[in-house]
Protein backbone atom coordinates (compact mmCIF):
# COMPACT_ATOMS: atom_id res chain seq x y z
CA UNK A 1 0.00 0.00 0.00
CA UNK A 2 1.63 3.52 -0.61
CA UNK A 3 1.50 6.16 1.96
CA UNK A 4 0.79 9.58 1.01
CA UNK A 5 2.27 11.93 3.11
CA UNK A 6 -0.71 14.30 2.81
CA UNK A 7 -4.25 14.79 1.63
CA UNK A 8 -5.40 17.45 -0.83
CA UNK A 9 -7.32 20.22 0.61
CA UNK A 10 -10.95 20.58 1.19
CA UNK A 11 -12.61 22.21 -2.13
CA UNK A 12 -13.60 25.65 -0.46
CA UNK A 13 -15.60 26.13 -3.39
CA UNK A 14 -17.52 23.53 -3.14
CA UNK A 15 -17.47 23.41 0.66
CA UNK A 16 -20.48 25.40 2.67
CA UNK A 17 -18.81 28.04 4.99
CA UNK A 18 -19.84 27.38 9.02
CA UNK A 19 -21.69 31.01 9.31
CA UNK A 20 -24.43 30.63 6.83
CA UNK A 21 -27.26 32.94 8.56
CA UNK A 22 -30.16 31.07 6.34
CA UNK A 23 -29.63 28.32 8.25
CA UNK A 24 -30.60 29.50 12.04
CA UNK A 25 -28.62 26.58 13.91
CA UNK A 26 -25.01 28.00 12.39
CA UNK A 27 -25.62 31.16 14.53
CA UNK A 28 -23.99 29.90 17.57
CA UNK A 29 -22.22 27.05 16.30
CA UNK A 30 -20.02 28.31 13.96
CA UNK A 31 -16.36 29.71 15.18
CA UNK A 32 -15.85 33.20 14.99
CA UNK A 33 -11.85 32.63 13.92
CA UNK A 34 -10.90 30.47 11.14
CA UNK A 35 -9.77 27.17 11.40
CA UNK A 36 -5.68 26.98 11.76
CA UNK A 37 -4.36 25.20 8.73
CA UNK A 38 -2.91 21.99 9.34
CA UNK A 39 0.23 20.11 8.07
CA UNK A 40 -0.90 16.68 7.81
CA UNK A 41 1.34 14.86 10.68
CA UNK A 42 1.07 10.78 10.71
CA UNK A 43 -2.24 11.33 13.12
CA UNK A 44 -4.09 13.11 10.18
CA UNK A 45 -2.74 10.52 7.52
CA UNK A 46 -3.71 7.38 9.49
CA UNK A 47 -7.22 7.66 10.73
CA UNK A 48 -10.10 4.59 12.24
CA UNK A 49 -11.21 3.77 8.21
CA UNK A 50 -9.54 0.59 7.37
CA UNK A 51 -9.23 -1.00 10.49
CA UNK A 52 -13.19 -0.41 11.06
CA UNK A 53 -14.01 -1.64 8.09
CA UNK A 54 -12.28 -4.75 8.68
CA UNK A 55 -14.52 -5.25 11.84
CA UNK A 56 -18.20 -4.05 10.34
CA UNK A 57 -20.92 -6.34 9.65
CA UNK A 58 -22.87 -5.97 6.51
CA UNK A 59 -26.47 -4.17 7.45
CA UNK A 60 -27.50 -2.76 3.91
CA UNK A 61 -31.38 -4.00 4.04
CA UNK A 62 -32.95 -1.08 5.58
CA UNK A 63 -36.54 -2.75 4.47
CA UNK A 64 -35.53 -5.88 6.68
CA UNK A 65 -33.18 -4.58 8.98
CA UNK A 66 -35.83 -3.59 12.39
CA UNK A 67 -35.72 -7.77 13.72
CA UNK A 68 -39.51 -7.73 13.23
CA UNK A 69 -40.00 -10.08 10.56
CA UNK A 70 -42.08 -7.36 8.81
CA UNK A 71 -40.82 -5.01 5.62
CA UNK A 72 -40.92 -1.40 5.70
CA UNK A 73 -43.53 0.19 3.86
CA UNK A 74 -42.88 3.05 0.84
CA UNK A 75 -41.09 3.11 -2.35
CA UNK A 76 -38.04 0.13 -2.72
CA UNK A 77 -35.04 1.91 -3.98
CA UNK A 78 -31.91 0.51 -4.89
CA UNK A 79 -28.89 3.27 -3.72
CA UNK A 80 -25.56 2.32 -5.18
CA UNK A 81 -22.17 4.16 -6.16
CA UNK A 82 -18.86 3.77 -6.35
CA UNK A 83 -16.81 5.58 -3.28
CA UNK A 84 -13.65 7.49 -5.16
CA UNK A 85 -10.70 9.51 -4.39
CA UNK A 86 -10.44 12.51 -6.79
CA UNK A 87 -8.34 10.98 -8.96
CA UNK A 88 -10.96 8.41 -9.66
CA UNK A 89 -9.27 5.72 -7.95
CA UNK A 90 -11.81 3.70 -6.52
CA UNK A 91 -11.88 3.22 -2.65
CA UNK A 92 -12.04 -0.61 -1.35
CA UNK A 93 -13.07 -1.71 1.93
CA UNK A 94 -14.59 1.61 3.26
CA UNK A 95 -17.45 1.58 5.55
CA UNK A 96 -20.55 3.27 4.59
CA UNK A 97 -22.74 4.32 7.30
CA UNK A 98 -26.08 5.46 6.39
CA UNK A 99 -29.57 7.08 8.39
CA UNK A 100 -33.00 8.64 7.41
CA UNK A 101 -36.91 9.03 7.92
CA UNK A 102 -39.20 6.89 6.99
CA UNK A 103 -41.44 7.30 3.89
CA UNK A 104 -43.64 9.63 5.86
CA UNK A 105 -40.80 11.64 6.72
CA UNK A 106 -40.72 10.56 10.13
CA UNK A 107 -37.26 9.41 11.61
CA UNK A 108 -36.92 7.13 14.51
CA UNK A 109 -35.42 9.37 16.76
CA UNK A 110 -37.25 10.40 20.18
CA UNK A 111 -36.36 14.03 18.69
CA UNK A 112 -38.32 13.75 16.32
CA UNK A 113 -42.01 14.73 17.27
CA UNK A 114 -43.56 15.53 13.24
CA UNK A 115 -47.02 13.91 13.81
CA UNK A 116 -46.58 11.49 10.85
CA UNK A 117 -46.66 7.84 11.48
CA UNK A 118 -43.83 5.92 12.70
CA UNK A 119 -42.82 2.35 10.59
CA UNK A 120 -42.48 -0.31 13.22
CA UNK A 121 -40.41 -2.28 10.57
CA UNK A 122 -38.37 1.00 9.94
CA UNK A 123 -35.20 1.70 11.76
CA UNK A 124 -34.07 3.65 8.97
CA UNK A 125 -30.26 3.15 9.59
CA UNK A 126 -27.99 0.77 7.80
CA UNK A 127 -24.03 0.50 7.33
CA UNK A 128 -21.67 -1.76 4.80
CA UNK A 129 -18.29 -1.87 3.37
CA UNK A 130 -17.10 -1.35 -0.47
CA UNK A 131 -16.04 -3.73 -2.46
CA UNK A 132 -13.05 -4.18 -4.44
CA UNK A 133 -14.35 -1.90 -7.36
CA UNK A 134 -15.18 0.82 -4.38
CA UNK A 135 -19.30 0.05 -4.57
CA UNK A 136 -21.45 0.08 -1.97
CA UNK A 137 -24.96 -0.47 -2.28
CA UNK A 138 -28.17 -0.43 -0.13
CA UNK A 139 -31.69 -1.77 -0.35
CA UNK A 140 -33.82 1.02 1.24
CA UNK A 141 -37.18 3.09 0.90
CA UNK A 142 -37.41 6.28 -0.63
CA UNK A 143 -37.32 8.73 2.69
CA UNK A 144 -40.21 11.38 2.85
CA UNK A 145 -39.68 15.34 3.02
CA UNK A 146 -39.85 16.39 6.46
CA UNK A 147 -40.47 19.74 8.15
CA UNK A 148 -38.59 21.75 10.61
CA UNK A 149 -38.81 24.88 12.33
CA UNK A 150 -35.80 26.72 10.55
CA UNK A 151 -38.28 29.39 9.30
CA UNK A 152 -41.45 28.99 8.97
CA UNK A 153 -43.16 26.24 6.44
CA UNK A 154 -39.66 25.28 6.74
CA UNK A 155 -39.01 21.18 4.50
CA UNK A 156 -35.95 19.44 3.95
CA UNK A 157 -36.25 17.66 0.80
CA UNK A 158 -35.93 14.18 0.89
CA UNK A 159 -32.08 13.01 2.08
CA UNK A 160 -30.06 10.16 2.88
CA UNK A 161 -27.30 10.73 5.62
CA UNK A 162 -24.06 9.12 5.13
CA UNK A 163 -20.63 8.61 7.19
CA UNK A 164 -17.54 7.98 5.46
CA UNK A 165 -14.32 7.50 6.80
CA UNK A 166 -11.69 6.58 4.10
CA UNK A 167 -8.46 6.12 4.59
CA UNK A 168 -7.17 8.72 6.86
CA UNK A 169 -8.60 11.62 8.91
CA UNK A 170 -8.44 13.95 6.39
CA UNK A 171 -10.94 12.15 4.19
CA UNK A 172 -13.63 11.40 7.13
CA UNK A 173 -16.69 13.09 5.48
CA UNK A 174 -20.44 13.21 6.70
CA UNK A 175 -22.95 14.38 4.09
CA UNK A 176 -26.43 14.16 2.36
CA UNK A 177 -27.79 12.34 -0.53
CA UNK A 178 -30.39 13.95 -2.36
CA UNK A 179 -32.85 13.27 -5.00
CA UNK A 180 -33.22 14.13 -8.18
CA UNK A 181 -36.25 16.88 -9.70
CA UNK A 182 -37.56 18.05 -6.25
CA UNK A 183 -38.94 21.23 -5.92
CA UNK A 184 -37.65 21.73 -2.45
CA UNK A 185 -34.12 22.17 -3.11
CA UNK A 186 -33.99 25.65 -3.95
CA UNK A 187 -35.92 26.45 -0.86
CA UNK A 188 -33.35 24.58 1.60
CA UNK A 189 -30.87 26.52 3.54
CA UNK A 190 -28.36 23.49 4.01
CA UNK A 191 -28.05 22.99 0.26
CA UNK A 192 -28.18 25.91 0.25
CA UNK A 193 -25.05 26.27 1.83
CA UNK A 194 -23.25 25.03 -1.16
CA UNK A 195 -22.91 27.53 -4.64
CA UNK A 196 -25.89 25.54 -7.06
CA UNK A 197 -23.45 24.80 -9.62
CA UNK A 198 -22.44 21.98 -7.21
CA UNK A 199 -25.64 20.64 -6.42
CA UNK A 200 -25.20 17.89 -8.69
CA UNK A 201 -21.90 16.36 -6.33
CA UNK A 202 -24.86 16.20 -4.06
CA UNK A 203 -27.62 14.51 -5.73
CA UNK A 204 -28.37 10.94 -7.49
CA UNK A 205 -29.13 10.28 -10.67
CA UNK A 206 -32.04 7.97 -11.66
CA UNK A 207 -30.49 5.10 -13.40
CA UNK A 208 -33.23 2.38 -15.09
CA UNK A 209 -30.04 -0.13 -15.31
CA UNK A 210 -29.86 -0.27 -11.72
CA UNK A 211 -33.72 -0.10 -11.11
CA UNK A 212 -34.78 -4.28 -10.75
CA UNK A 213 -38.21 -4.92 -12.99
CA UNK A 214 -40.99 -6.06 -10.61
CA UNK A 215 -39.12 -5.01 -7.33
CA UNK A 216 -36.97 -1.69 -7.10
CA UNK A 217 -35.91 1.91 -8.26
CA UNK A 218 -32.33 2.13 -8.81
CA UNK A 219 -30.57 5.32 -7.64
CA UNK A 220 -26.57 6.24 -8.39
CA UNK A 221 -24.46 8.23 -6.28
CA UNK A 222 -21.05 8.49 -6.64
CA UNK A 223 -18.78 9.46 -3.04
CA UNK A 224 -15.74 11.78 -4.11
CA UNK A 225 -13.38 11.67 -1.23
CA UNK A 226 -10.01 13.92 -1.10
CA UNK A 227 -7.41 12.06 -2.20
CA UNK A 228 -3.78 12.08 -1.36
CA UNK A 229 -1.42 15.74 -2.18
CA UNK A 230 1.53 14.15 -4.05
CA UNK A 231 0.41 11.22 -6.93
CA UNK A 232 1.57 8.30 -5.23
CA UNK A 233 4.70 6.10 -6.87
CA UNK A 234 2.10 2.79 -7.39
CA UNK A 235 -1.10 4.44 -8.28
CA UNK A 236 -2.22 3.17 -11.45
CA UNK A 237 -3.61 5.49 -14.46
CA UNK A 238 -3.38 8.95 -11.62
CA UNK A 239 -2.57 11.89 -13.36
CA UNK A 240 -2.54 15.29 -12.10
CA UNK A 241 -5.91 17.04 -11.38
CA UNK A 242 -6.63 19.47 -14.20
CA UNK B 1 -6.35 14.46 -17.31
CA UNK B 2 -9.62 16.40 -14.93
CA UNK B 3 -10.06 15.39 -11.64
CA UNK B 4 -13.36 14.20 -9.87
CA UNK B 5 -14.77 16.67 -8.06
CA UNK B 6 -15.08 16.42 -4.23
CA UNK B 7 -18.34 15.51 -2.69
CA UNK B 8 -19.06 18.25 -0.19
CA UNK B 9 -19.87 17.65 3.74
CA UNK B 10 -23.48 18.49 4.98
CA UNK B 11 -24.23 18.81 8.88
CA UNK B 12 -24.91 15.37 11.12
CA UNK B 13 -28.27 16.94 12.25
CA UNK B 14 -30.04 16.11 15.26
CA UNK B 15 -31.17 12.64 14.11
CA UNK B 16 -27.92 10.50 13.74
CA UNK B 17 -28.18 8.74 16.98
CA UNK B 18 -30.00 5.49 15.99
CA UNK B 19 -27.61 4.68 13.38
CA UNK B 20 -24.13 6.21 14.58
CA UNK B 21 -24.08 5.43 18.30
CA UNK B 22 -25.36 2.14 17.77
CA UNK B 23 -21.35 1.55 16.85
CA UNK B 24 -20.43 4.20 19.52
CA UNK B 25 -17.22 3.42 21.40
CA UNK B 26 -16.87 4.96 24.82
CA UNK B 27 -13.81 2.37 26.18
CA UNK B 28 -11.49 3.12 23.19
CA UNK B 29 -8.82 0.34 25.07
CA UNK B 30 -11.20 -2.19 26.45
CA UNK B 31 -8.65 -4.53 28.13
CA UNK B 32 -6.23 -1.62 29.24
CA UNK B 33 -3.33 -3.22 27.44
CA UNK B 34 -2.69 -0.25 25.27
CA UNK B 35 -1.36 2.57 28.17
CA UNK B 36 -1.71 4.65 31.21
CA UNK B 37 -5.60 4.66 31.74
CA UNK B 38 -7.09 7.76 31.64
CA UNK B 39 -10.96 9.10 31.34
CA UNK B 40 -12.08 12.25 29.07
CA UNK B 41 -14.35 14.38 30.23
CA UNK B 42 -16.09 17.43 28.64
CA UNK B 43 -18.89 20.03 27.87
CA UNK B 44 -20.07 20.79 24.30
CA UNK B 45 -20.51 24.53 24.62
CA UNK B 46 -22.29 26.99 21.97
CA UNK B 47 -21.41 30.61 21.78
CA UNK B 48 -24.21 31.70 24.12
CA UNK B 49 -22.28 29.31 26.38
CA UNK B 50 -25.50 27.40 26.38
CA UNK B 51 -24.63 23.08 26.35
CA UNK B 52 -24.79 21.36 22.89
CA UNK B 53 -26.60 17.98 23.90
CA UNK B 54 -26.81 16.94 20.01
CA UNK B 55 -22.81 16.36 18.80
CA UNK B 56 -21.06 13.50 18.09
CA UNK B 57 -17.59 13.16 18.95
CA UNK B 58 -14.66 11.13 17.29
CA UNK B 59 -11.59 10.53 19.16
CA UNK B 60 -8.26 9.05 17.22
CA UNK B 61 -5.32 8.03 18.96
CA UNK B 62 -1.34 6.37 19.12
CA UNK B 63 -1.30 3.55 21.66
CA UNK B 64 0.69 4.50 25.00
CA UNK B 65 4.01 3.99 23.05
CA UNK B 66 2.86 6.55 20.01
CA UNK B 67 1.73 4.11 17.58
CA UNK B 68 -1.10 3.97 15.16
CA UNK B 69 -3.92 0.97 14.03
CA UNK B 70 -3.36 2.22 10.50
CA UNK B 71 -1.38 0.86 7.38
CA UNK B 72 0.73 4.07 7.05
CA UNK B 73 2.71 3.67 10.64
CA UNK B 74 5.20 1.46 10.15
CA UNK B 75 4.56 -0.11 13.29
CA UNK B 76 1.45 -1.10 13.21
CA UNK B 77 1.82 -4.71 13.90
CA UNK B 78 2.96 -4.05 17.58
CA UNK B 79 -0.23 -2.01 18.54
CA UNK B 80 -2.10 -4.33 20.95
CA UNK B 81 -4.39 -6.36 19.74
CA UNK B 82 -7.67 -5.37 21.35
CA UNK B 83 -6.70 -1.33 20.63
CA UNK B 84 -8.20 0.22 17.48
CA UNK B 85 -7.59 3.99 18.99
CA UNK B 86 -11.17 5.02 17.73
CA UNK B 87 -13.81 6.23 20.19
CA UNK B 88 -17.05 7.85 19.47
CA UNK B 89 -19.60 9.45 21.52
CA UNK B 90 -22.46 11.85 21.91
CA UNK B 91 -23.16 14.32 24.27
CA UNK B 92 -25.88 13.72 26.42
CA UNK B 93 -28.90 15.84 27.24
CA UNK B 94 -26.77 17.57 29.83
CA UNK B 95 -24.23 18.27 27.34
CA UNK B 96 -21.32 15.89 28.48
CA UNK B 97 -19.31 13.54 27.04
CA UNK B 98 -17.14 10.92 28.61
CA UNK B 99 -14.66 8.41 27.53
CA UNK B 100 -12.10 6.09 28.87
CA UNK B 101 -8.62 5.12 27.33
CA UNK B 102 -4.94 4.94 27.51
CA UNK B 103 -2.78 7.83 27.48
CA UNK B 104 -1.29 8.07 24.10
CA UNK B 105 2.82 8.48 23.58
CA UNK B 106 4.57 10.93 21.89
CA UNK B 107 4.45 10.66 17.84
CA UNK B 108 7.07 11.20 14.74
CA UNK B 109 6.32 14.63 13.22
CA UNK B 110 7.26 16.71 10.59
CA UNK B 111 11.25 16.92 9.73
CA UNK B 112 12.43 14.94 12.57
CA UNK B 113 10.04 16.67 14.90
CA UNK B 114 8.01 14.97 17.69
CA UNK B 115 4.66 15.00 18.56
CA UNK B 116 3.38 15.47 22.59
CA UNK B 117 1.09 12.97 23.43
CA UNK B 118 -2.36 14.47 22.05
CA UNK B 119 -5.91 12.66 21.01
CA UNK B 120 -7.38 14.02 17.89
CA UNK B 121 -10.88 15.02 17.70
CA UNK B 122 -13.12 15.65 15.70
CA UNK B 123 -16.48 17.24 16.05
CA UNK B 124 -20.28 17.02 14.19
CA UNK B 125 -23.21 18.53 15.27
CA UNK B 126 -26.58 20.16 14.16
CA UNK B 127 -25.63 23.61 12.95
CA UNK B 128 -22.30 22.64 11.95
CA UNK B 129 -22.15 21.99 8.16
CA UNK B 130 -18.92 20.77 8.26
CA UNK B 131 -16.51 18.72 11.28
CA UNK B 132 -14.64 20.81 13.79
CA UNK B 133 -11.16 19.38 14.09
CA UNK B 134 -8.96 20.08 17.09
CA UNK B 135 -6.53 17.94 19.31
CA UNK B 136 -6.45 17.45 23.36
CA UNK B 137 -2.91 17.82 24.50
CA UNK B 138 -2.46 17.15 28.39
CA UNK B 139 -1.17 19.37 31.40
CA UNK B 140 2.47 19.81 32.28
CA UNK B 141 3.78 17.83 29.69
CA UNK B 142 7.86 18.65 28.70
CA UNK B 143 6.85 17.94 24.97
CA UNK B 144 4.78 20.21 24.73
CA UNK B 145 7.13 22.43 24.34
CA UNK B 146 8.21 21.16 20.93
CA UNK B 147 5.55 20.49 19.66
CA UNK B 148 5.33 21.56 16.47
CA UNK B 149 1.34 21.83 16.01
CA UNK B 150 0.96 23.83 19.58
CA UNK B 151 3.96 25.88 18.01
CA UNK B 152 1.72 27.44 15.36
CA UNK B 153 -1.10 27.69 17.66
CA UNK B 154 -1.12 31.93 19.25
CA UNK B 155 0.05 31.89 22.81
CA UNK B 156 -3.21 33.31 23.82
CA UNK B 157 -5.15 30.61 22.51
CA UNK B 158 -3.03 27.29 22.98
CA UNK B 159 -4.22 26.72 26.84
CA UNK B 160 -7.99 26.05 24.63
CA UNK B 161 -6.01 22.53 23.42
CA UNK B 162 -4.74 20.90 27.28
CA UNK B 163 -6.89 19.21 28.80
CA UNK B 164 -7.13 19.91 32.79
CA UNK B 165 -6.54 17.44 35.31
CA UNK B 166 -9.59 16.23 37.92
CA UNK B 167 -7.90 13.45 40.19
CA UNK B 168 -8.19 10.24 40.12
CA UNK B 169 -11.30 7.44 39.88
CA UNK B 170 -10.67 3.94 39.81
CA UNK B 171 -6.95 3.92 38.94
CA UNK B 172 -7.54 6.35 36.25
CA UNK B 173 -6.75 10.13 36.15
CA UNK B 174 -9.56 12.24 34.88
CA UNK B 175 -9.14 15.09 32.47
CA UNK B 176 -11.52 17.57 31.52
CA UNK B 177 -11.67 19.47 27.90
CA UNK B 178 -14.18 22.00 26.98
CA UNK B 179 -15.12 22.57 23.08
CA UNK B 180 -16.12 26.06 22.79
CA UNK B 181 -17.62 26.32 19.51
CA UNK B 182 -17.79 30.29 19.65
CA UNK B 183 -17.06 33.05 21.30
CA UNK B 184 -14.67 33.52 24.47
CA UNK B 185 -12.33 31.00 25.00
CA UNK B 186 -13.42 29.57 21.79
CA UNK B 187 -11.33 26.26 20.93
CA UNK B 188 -8.79 26.20 18.24
CA UNK B 189 -9.87 24.59 15.28
CA UNK B 190 -7.71 23.22 12.32
CA UNK B 191 -8.55 22.90 8.96
CA UNK B 192 -7.26 19.28 8.44
FE1 LIG C 1 -32.23 14.43 7.94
Amino acid sequence: MTTPTGYRRRDRDAYPPYDHPPYGSTQLRAPSEAPLQLEHTLSEITGPGPALSEIAEEDADLTRNAGTGGEALGERIIVTGQVLDEYGTPQPKTLVEVWQCNAAGRYIHAKDQHPAPLDPNFIGAGRCVTDESGTYRFLTIKPGAYPWKNHPNAWRPAHIHFSLFGPSQATRLITQMYFPGDPLHELDPIMGSIPQEHWPRMIATYDHDITQEEWALGYRWDIVLRGPEATPFEAGGAGALA
Amino acid sequence: MSGRPQTPSQTIGPFFHDALMRYGVDQIDPDAEAGAPIVVVGSVLDGAGDIVSDAMVEVWQADGSGRYRHPADGRVGDVPSSFIGFGRVASTDEGTFRVSTAMPGTVPGPNGSIQAPHLSLQIFARGLLDRLCTRIYFPDLAENAADPVLGQVPEERRDTLIARPEGQEDGASIYRFDVVLQGEGETVFFDV
